[in-house]
This record gives C-alpha cells, sequence and structure tokens, in this order.
C-alpha cells in the first residue's frame, strides 16, 4: 500500500508546522547501512523520505551527494537495490519516494518501474531532469497506480511553467530554493520566498482558493535555524546535502553516523515546529 | 532537463530564431567569418592521398580556419547571440581544447568573460591547449568528478549555468545536447556543406560519390552532412571512434554499439550499461571521447541515409602519419579519423570521389603524437604507447 506525501504534509499542516523532508542515495554507505541510516531519520523525525537513484551523471547534484552517489554506484548498487530500500523504508508507514534522474528509470522500463515501486511501497518521483511537458509516458504510468509525480520549480520559472508544473504534481511540489546545485549553504536564498508565493498564487488559482498541493522547498539547508526561517513560508523543508555530509564525516562507523543522523534530524526536526 | 534551465534554453531559442531572421545579424556573422575566421575554407584535391587509396579524395581544409579548426564558426554565431542577448559571461566545455581554444578567442574579440570546463585527464593530454585558452584570457577549470573527460566537463558546466544564467551563455561545442543546440549548432556550421558542395561541383562539375567525417557529437559532420542531405546519390559516413576496438568494450562508437538513452538533455544513442549508467568512453581523441551523440545522427542512422563506422586508435594514428607523408598536412586526430575511414571505405569505391572533412588541424595533439610514434629529439624517451 503506497502513502503518498501529501498524507503526511497534511498531518504536518492540521499540526499547525511544516514537514520534514530527509534524503540520502540508496546504496550509501552500503544498501543495509542505507536502510538503517533512513530509519534513523524516520524514528528521529522526518515526515517524508527521498531515496536517491545513484546515477552517473547527476547534473543538478553538487559534490557531497555526487560524491555520496559515486560511491554506491563503484560498490555496485542497482535498480533493484534502490527499490529493496524502498521497500524497507515504506515499511515504517512514511511516505517514501525515489529522486532519480530519468535515464535509469527508461532503461528499467516505464511501466516496469512504476509497477515495482508501487508493489515496494513506495509513494512516487521526484524527476529532477524531467519536466511534465515532456513527461507523459511517466504521468500516465504513475496516474495508473496513484503515484506522487514531484515535479521542480526553480526562480527561473516563468509563471505559465509554474502553473503547468504545479497542475501536474501530485504530493507535493519540490521548490527549488536557489539557482545552483544541491548542497549546504550557510544562508538560505532570498529567491526561495518570492519562489513560493508565486508557487502557491499558481495552486490557489487552480484550486480555486482552497488549501491545495503542498510546496516543499529544498536546497541548503543544515540547520534547525534554517529550517525554521523555511517552515515560516513552506509547507515542507527538504534536507539532503547535510545528512549525507554527516554520513561521510563518519566513513567506517554507521553507529556514530546514526547518532549523528538522529541529532541532526531531531534539531531540524525542531526547525519546522518552532 | 532541469526546469532551472528551460527559461535559458527558450531565451536562447527565441533569440537564435529572431537572429536567423535579421539580416544585420547575418551580415555580421558571415563578416566575421570571411574576414575573421578564413572562411570559406579551401576544397583540396589530395592527389598523393588519392593515389594510396586508389579512389579521388577531397579534402575540405577546416583545419585552415583560425583556430585550427571548424569550431570557430559555432564559436563565432553563438558568441554574437551573446552579445544580442546582453550577457557578459560565456562558459564551454571543451574535450580536446579546439572549442575551449575557439570559446577563449570568440571572448577575447567580443570582450566577454570566459570560463572552460574542461575534464583532468584532457588537461593532462591537451596541455597545450590548456595554455593557449589561459593566454586568450579564459579560465580553465579542471574537472575532477567522474571520468573526468568530456562528459564531466559538460556536467559541470551544466551546473555553472544553472547558478549564473542571468548573466552567462553557455556555449555549447557540438550539435548535441537539449534543444536548440543541436539545431542552432548546426545552424551555424553547415556553411561546410554548403560551400564543400559549391567547391564541389566547381572543381569537378558534379557531386562527390561520397562525404565523410569523424563524429564524436558530431558538429563537423552534420555541418557537412547538412550540404548533401538531398542529395540521394551521393552516400554518408560518419566514422566513430572505435579506440581499442568495438569489442574490447574501450571506445566511443556511440551510434554503432550504444543504445537510445537520454543524456545531457538530449534522447539519442547514448553508451550505457543495463542500469542505464553511462559508459565510460574511450577514445585516444580527446575531441571524440563522449559517450552520446548528436540527436541528428541518431536519426540519420535510425534512417539509414547515413553510415556510421568505427575506426580504431591505431588506424587513425596510422591515417595521421599517412595524410603527414603523402600531402604534407598533419591532421588533427579526429580528422585522422574520417581519414581512416575514407581509405577503408575507398576499397569499395576505386574510382569514386570521396570529399572528407577535414575538421581539424594536428598541433594539439603533437603530445600524443610523440608518445604514439616515439618522436622528438634524440635525447627525449618515447613512452612507446598511446597517451591514454
Amino acid at each position: 500500500m503506497t502513502t503518498s506525501a501529501g498524507i503526511a504534509y497534511e498531518k504536518a499542516r492540521a499540526d499547525g508546522r511544516a514537514a520534514l523532508v530527509g534524503y540520502l542515495p540508496a546504496g550509501f554507505p552500503t544498501v543495509d547501512g542505507g536502510i538503517a541510516a533512513l530509519r534513523t531519520m524516520v524514528e528521529a523525525g522526518c515526515d517524508v523520505i527521498e531515496i536517491g537513484l545513484p546515477y552517473s551523471d547527476p547534473v543538478m547534484d553538487g559534490p557531497t551527494i555526487q560524491a555520496a552517489a559515486q560511491q554506491a554506484l563503484d560498490a555496485g548498487v542497482r535498480t533493484v537495490d534502490v527499490l529493496r530500500t524502498v521497500e524497507a523504508v515504506a515499511a515504517t508507514g512514511t511516505p517514501t519516494l525515489v529522486m532519480t534522474y530519468w535515464n535509469p528509470v527508461e532503461r528499467y522500463g516505464v511501466e516496469r518501474f512504476a509497477q515495482d515501486l508501487y508493489d515496494a511501497g513506495g509513494a512516487g518521483l521526484i524527476t529532477p531532469d524531467l519536466t511534465p511537458d515532456f513527461a507523459p509516458e511517466w504521468i500516465a504510468a504513475a496516474d495508473a497506480r496513484g503515484l506522487d509525480k514531484v515535479f521542480l520549480v526553480a526562480p527561473s520559472s516563468t509563471d505559465e511553467r509554474i502553473a503547468m508544473t504545479t497542475a501536474a504534481c501530485r504530493g507535493f511540489v519540490y521548490a527549488t530554493a536557489v539557482m545552483g546545485v544541491t548542497g549546504a549553504r550557510a544562508a538560505t536564498s532570498d529567491l526561495a520566498g518570492p519562489l513560493v508565493t508565486r508557487t502557491k498564487r499558481a495552486i490557489e488559482t487552480a484550486s480555486a482558493g482552497a488549501p491545495g498541493l503542498p510546496v516543499g522547498v529544498g536546497l541548503g539547508v543544515s540547520n534547525g535555524t534554517q529550517a525554521a526561517e523555511v517552515a515560516s513560508y513552506a509547507d515542507g523543508v527538504i534536507v539532503g546535502s547535510a545528512f549525507v555530509r554527516v554520513l561521510l564525516d563518519h566513513p567506517d562507523d554507521l553507529d556514530a553516523g546514526r547518532s549523528a543522523l538522529a541529532a541532526l534530524t531531531e534539531d531540524l526536526a525542531g526547525g519546522v515546529r518552532q | 532537463m532541469p526546469e532551472a534551465l528551460i527559461a535559458a534554453l527558450d531565451e536562447l531559442e527565441i533569440s537564435w530564431q529572431k537572429a536567423m531572421l535579421d539580416p544585420a545579424f547575418h551580415q555580421e556573422f558571415d563578416g566575421l567569418l570571411q574576414n575573421y575566421a578564413g572562411v570559406p575554407s579551401m576544397l583540396y584535391d589530395a592527389h598523393r592521398l588519392s593515389e594510396r587509396a586508389g579512389a579521388r579524395i577531397l579534402l575540405k581544409r577546416e583545419d585552415l580556419n583560425h583556430t585550427g579548426a571548424h569550431k570557430i564558426r559555432n564559436v563565432l554565431g553563438q558568441a554574437l547571440l551573446t552579445k544580442r542577448m546582453g550577457k557578459t559571461r560565456v562558459i564551454a566545455e571543451t574535450g580536446a581544447g579546439q572549442h575551449g581554444v575557439a570559446s577563449a578567442t570568440a571572448a577575447a574579440y567580443l570582450g566577454l568573460d570566459c570560463t572552460v570546463y574542461m575534464g583532468e585527464v584532457d588537461t593532462e593530454r591537451q596541455a597545450l591547449n590548456v595554455a593557449r585558452m589561459q593566454l586568450l584570457g579564459a579560465e580553465v577549470v579542471p574537472v575532477k568528478s567522474g571520468s573526468r573527460t568530456l562528459k564531466d566537463a559538460i556536467n559541470e558546466a551544466l551546473r555553472d549555468w544553472v547558478a549564473s544564467v542571468d548573466h552567462t551563455a553557455y556555449l555549447f561545442g557540438t550539435a548535441a545536447g537539449p534543444h536548440p543546440f543541436p539545431s542552432l549548432v548546426l545552424s551555424f556550421v553547415r556553411g561546410i556543406g554548403d560551400e564543400a558542395r559549391r567547391q564541389c561541383l566547381d572543381l569537378t562539375g558534379g557531386l562527390p560519390d561520397a562525404i565523410a567525417a569523424c563524429v564524436g557529437g558530431g558538429s563537423n559532420a552534420i555541418g557537412l552532412f547538412a550540404g548533401f542531405l538531398d542529395d540521394p546519390d551521393v552516400a554518408i559516413y560518419g566514422f566513430e571512434a572505435g579506440g581499442d576496438g568495438v569489442e574490447t568494450g574501450r571506445h566511443a562508437a556511440t551510434i554503432f554499439a550504444g543504445s537510445i538513452g537520454v543524456l545531457h538533455g538530449a534522447r539519442t544513442f547514448v553508451l550505457q550499461d543495463d542500469q542505464g549508467q553511462t559508459v565510460e568512453s574511450h577514445s585516444i581523441s580527446a575531441g571524440l571521447d563522449y559517450p552520446g551523440v548528436g540527436p541528428q545522427h541518431a536519426a540519420l542512422a535510425a534512417g539509414g541515409r547515413a553510415s556510421y563506422l568505427p575506426v580504431t586508435d591505431a588506424e587513425a594514428m596510422d591515417a595521421m602519419a599517412l595524410l603527414a607523408r603523402t600531402e604534407g598536412i598533419i591532421p588533427a586526430i579526429e580528422s585522422a579519423h574520417a581519414i581512416a575511414g575514407t581509405l577503408k571505405v575507398a576499397e569499395e569505391r576505386q574510382g569514386q570521389t570521396i570529399l572528407v572533412n577535414l575538421s581539424g588541424r594536428g598541433d594539439k595533439d603533437m603530445g600524443t603524437a610523440l608518445h604514439y610514434f616515439g618522436l622528438g629529439t634524440p635525447d627525449s624517451e618515447p613512452a612507446g604507447e598511446a597517451d591514454q
């Protein structure tokens, strides 16, 4: 049974707070180690989990995530390992999405991937290099199974494209807060607020003013203070590189890495509740 | 493509289409090609090579253009567009360095800041071109990720572009990548084919029986091919980098041995594994060392209009030496692939006319040639094998 990320956003909204979305690539530091790490993030307060599918040419990722993904690829991680990770994390009841560049999905087979993701209990896909206007096959496969379709909007997106993108999304829409690749930043972007405002306006127009599709903001958040700042205007705070960095900093000691992950998650979870 | 770049690609497409309809743009572009780049390049009747081949071989001498390759045509067109868009900085990726040098040259000429991304492996095997780019005022950034070759340089350039798109244009180096680059690049390099067709008619009174070019990303080839696509009696050959031999898996023969996939925003032939991960390509020529290919070539291959065949490193290097010793022309190793492939095709086309695009000159490849052939002063130590 898949659980849409939208459910987690609704619960957070009912609590008067933002949702915390945590990311790690599958197979990092190992497949089983990655599953353990992701479960730690769930236990410590992540409302939604994103599992990255390691890819050889991750154009939108910065050096931290690319290093982790490359480590997973070097160790031989395969798409089936990603799906196994999804199954293990989704079993916790936390909505679990896969974040993936498009070519590995196409190579696996779009229908087959959608079905296997559904069977694993996955909520859906986040597609950083696939926009809705080039995604008819994925949209059909996802709609047939009720999977989340999370597309990205960017500060450079026109209002027309934001409207087109949000109309195609299910679960939430992913707002990239800065023009740049992933990576923890000392200060969050001043582009995020205006982008969220424009995105919410498009969603409200489409949903006749009712609270509609949630907006998650990603790229750059690494601590509770930043999370609180983003949570003041967004429905969700998406954190990736900071979690990956914690594990990279504990290369040979997964237990210590998990402890540090738990501490970071708690700090961030506190931030989205301020 | 990432949504963050869609607006920039749309802006580029609109600017390009407006420019294509503007006589002033064509006047400026054509003037630069003639007065700065040395275009049209000559069509040369290669008599001694023809004797060896048993076929009449005509060479389109793009190696005589300013900066030594066909690349200057594309770069001048894109740099002029950059100025029209009011942007002040250009970025580029380069493998062999020809596109990087051309980009640095155009940036210097037009007063634009320039950053060139180059795989770390390529900066080592193309050190001379790194120095040329730096002398021209460009910043050269060695890319240390992935296979540290051309595809990784493209990844890094795209990352830069996402972060700098408001004031930066990406001068894409070949007829690959996301729309509109394949069509845009073709519009700037198609003069190669148009000139060659006209020159061949003037020289021989007819069209060639076949045309040939090397194919990495495919810009010089698509430029030549464009001039002959409507001539069904002209056979078209593209020669890909066969590296150590396609059967070894160490090659860059993307159409011959790849499969359909998505890379750098284009659906085309890609070297990939069963998981959809890009496989590292290999070629002695840094300029052909790319695991993708322009989508126009994929379409020509799928439609059967053009044939794409692999040429090994060894065959290319033999052809490099042969052209040097028969005609006194040292080709780029990329172009040597086209010569080698043409010699093979000539075996079945004895007495026919084959027009080959000599897309670049070999000065930049002297380091590789030195190692491969064991050349140099008596005191130098030949490495005995190719610089890989």
